[in-house]
């Protein structure tokens, strides 16, 4: 079993054909719905934690695909510049899921980018722009919460 | 004729780094030391202990001069990379200001503002030795008849570059929390409503201050680390106020002693000197500062033994009462509770995070001892204290 966090995009051609659930149905595979915001007729974006065998995840992303859906791999956009880094530990008070989190007793601070969740509180606290400044929903929105499950 | 049974001069232990026999621990080491022999066997044993912080220290600057021009000029605008440097000092004399921000800057007018790049980011560029764009305008003497100069300059062009900060090292500091119902976006970090986190400052137990907490031995002249270069004290810093409630063990509960440092940029290091940005609130400068103490007598061993769960931080809420500059702390924590990433307020969890580097502290009181041991950095006697408060000395027992 592996864990692996995806943005979807759903184009206004594709967003209200069903396909997620398929996920689990013909993939066996467990979703987090981590975040999800829908443009009703422009588009949908889910961020999605599943959860699986690896070569089932690879095969039902692969079947997402086919049928239109944007795949982003978060582990792609969210980069931590190490020589930026100092280590201050100030992101690690704010990141949602303990993606950056640190280790005692020196004090350093570790990115464990499986358990980013895009959410950009780090590109937002980190005063050196060490980590990568995106924002895929907005960290503070109506009714957000901590927690990394629906 | 000493109350001390340890009796040591600055003089003497500059003698033993000389002849590479001192004994230099760091803070962090000190601690087991003296738990483990005692406060006069520490002193007996070890000649220097040094400390370390990494952190955004906002009053810091440097005094740049950039060379007479072709014909002359006498500038009265400076920027560098498009950030103001004041320039009413001399004809090419400057101080660029960690937290001036670019001139044109949105700054908080969409909110919260990044401030992206200021003057700590300049001086983090000089000193790594990145080319800057230095322009200046006058408007023309007889003396100084050029009125505009530009130029892609480095710090080896510049004759001068001293980084002098007119307040550094803060003692102790606050833990800051929000208990207003907004996220607040504030030198100390960003703060959730409701008290949701807690950010605290310092290096705490490695903090050079919190090591000499009377400053008996630091003052003008001693010797310093700072920015990967080698730096002085000039003096207290602003603000420095030795008149703060103290524990018994002499430390303080709370902000207080301060320094004012110098020191020749040339011989910094980006490693240590980094340009920072606070959204929603500003651009700095964080600064590496080392402060070698010299164990003197057991007094200044038990002082250098303190540890994090020895040192009270208040906790201060940054909603209401800071920017209205009302009421007192909520409570006190520790730096080991503060340390663990949470501590109890209100009979609820919350979660910490530290403003400040630990590790790179650490790293910085360890480059310390190692330029000690290698006899290639002498103390600095300090030649003038700071201003401190008598110490009634040490509760009875332990
Ligand atoms: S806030 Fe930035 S510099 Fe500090 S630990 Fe996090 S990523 Fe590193
Ligand atoms: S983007 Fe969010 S979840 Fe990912 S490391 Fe930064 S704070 Fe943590």
């Amino acid at each position: 079993m592996t864990s692996r966090n995806v943005l979807l995009i759903f184009k206004s051609s594709i967003m209200y054909k069903p396909r997620i659930y398929r996920l689990s149905k013909d993939y066996d595979l467990v979703f987090n719905i981590l975040e999800a915001k829908i443009l009703p007729r422009r588009e949908g974006r889910i961020l999605l934690e599943l959860q699986g065998e690896e070569d089932q995840i690879e095969r039902g992303l692969q079947f997402l695909e086919e049928g239109g859906v944007v795949i982003e791999y978060l582990a792609d956009k969210i980069l931590r510049e190490e020589d930026r880094c100092v280590h201050c530990g100030e992101c690690t008070g704010l990141c949602p899921t303990a993606a950056l989190s640190v280790v005692r007793p020196r004090m350093e601070v570790v990115f464990d980018v499986n358990k980013c969740v895009a959410c950009g509180m780090c590109g937002l606290a980190c005063p050196y722009g060490a980590m990568t400044d995106i924002k895929l929903f907005d960290p503070f929105a109506e009714g957000r919460t901590a927690g990394t499950n629906p | 004729m000493s109350e001390f049974r340890v009796n040591k001069t600055v003089a003497e232990i500059n003698a033993k780094i000389k002849q590479g026999n001192a004994v230099v621990v760091t803070a962090e080491e000190m601690i087991g030391i003296v738990r483990e022999s005692g406060a006069v066997k520490a002193a007996q044993k070890v000649d220097v202990v040094t400390t370390g912080t990494f952190g955004i220290m906002c009053s810091s600057g440097a005094f740049l001069n950039f060379g007479h021009t072709k014909p002359r000029m006498r500038a009265s605008k400076v920027f560098i990379n498009r950030v103001e440097a004041y320039a009413g000092i001399a004809a090419v004399d400057c101080y660029i200001g960690a937290t001036q921000p670019r001139d044109d800057d949105p700054l908080n007018k969409v909110f919260p503002g990044r401030f992206r790049y200021g003057g700590g980011h300049v001086i983090e560029d000089l000193v790594a030795g990145k080319q800057v764009h230095l322009e200046t305008t006058s408007y023309g003497t007889d003396c100084y008849p050029l009125r505009s100069y530009e130029a892609m300059v480095t710090l080896k062009d510049l004759p001068n570059a001293i980084l002098l900060n007119p307040r550094n090292c803060y003692q102790n500091y606050n833990c800051a929390v929000n208990l207003s119902k907004k996220t607040i976006y504030t030198y100390m970090g960003i703060l959730r409503p409701e008290c949701a986190n807690a950010n605290y400052s310092t290096s705490g137990q490695l903090s050079p201050l919190l090591n000499d907490p009377f400053y008996r031995t630091i003052g003008i002249g001693t010797r310093i680390f700072l920015g990967g270069g080698i730096g002085y004290v000039i003096g207290p810093g602003t603000q420095h106020n030795p008149r703060v409630p103290r524990s018994e063990n002499g430390v303080v509960m709370g902000g207080a002693g301060t320094l004012a440092v110098m020191g020749d940029l040339k011989g910094m290091s980006s490693s240590f000197l980094r340009g920072a940005s606070m959204t929603g609130y500003g651009c700095s400068l964080s600064v590496g500062v080392g402060v070698p103490i010299p164990i003197l007598d057991e007094e200044m061993a038990r002082f250098t033994g303190v540890s994090d769960d020895q040192i009270q931080v208040p906790v201060v809420d940054y909603g209401f009462d800071y920017p209205e500059a009302k009421g007192g702390p909520l409570g006190y924590v520790t730096y080991g509770q503060l340390k663990t990433g949470e501590i109890e307020f209100d009979g609820r969890a919350v979660s910490t995070a530290p403003m400040s580097s630990y590790s790179k502290a650490l790293e910085i009181a360890e480059t310390l001892k190692s330029w000690i041991q290698s006899g290639q950095f002498l103390l600095g006697e300090a030649q003038e204290t700071l201003p401190s408060v008598p110490f009634a000395g040490f509760p009875a027992k332990g």
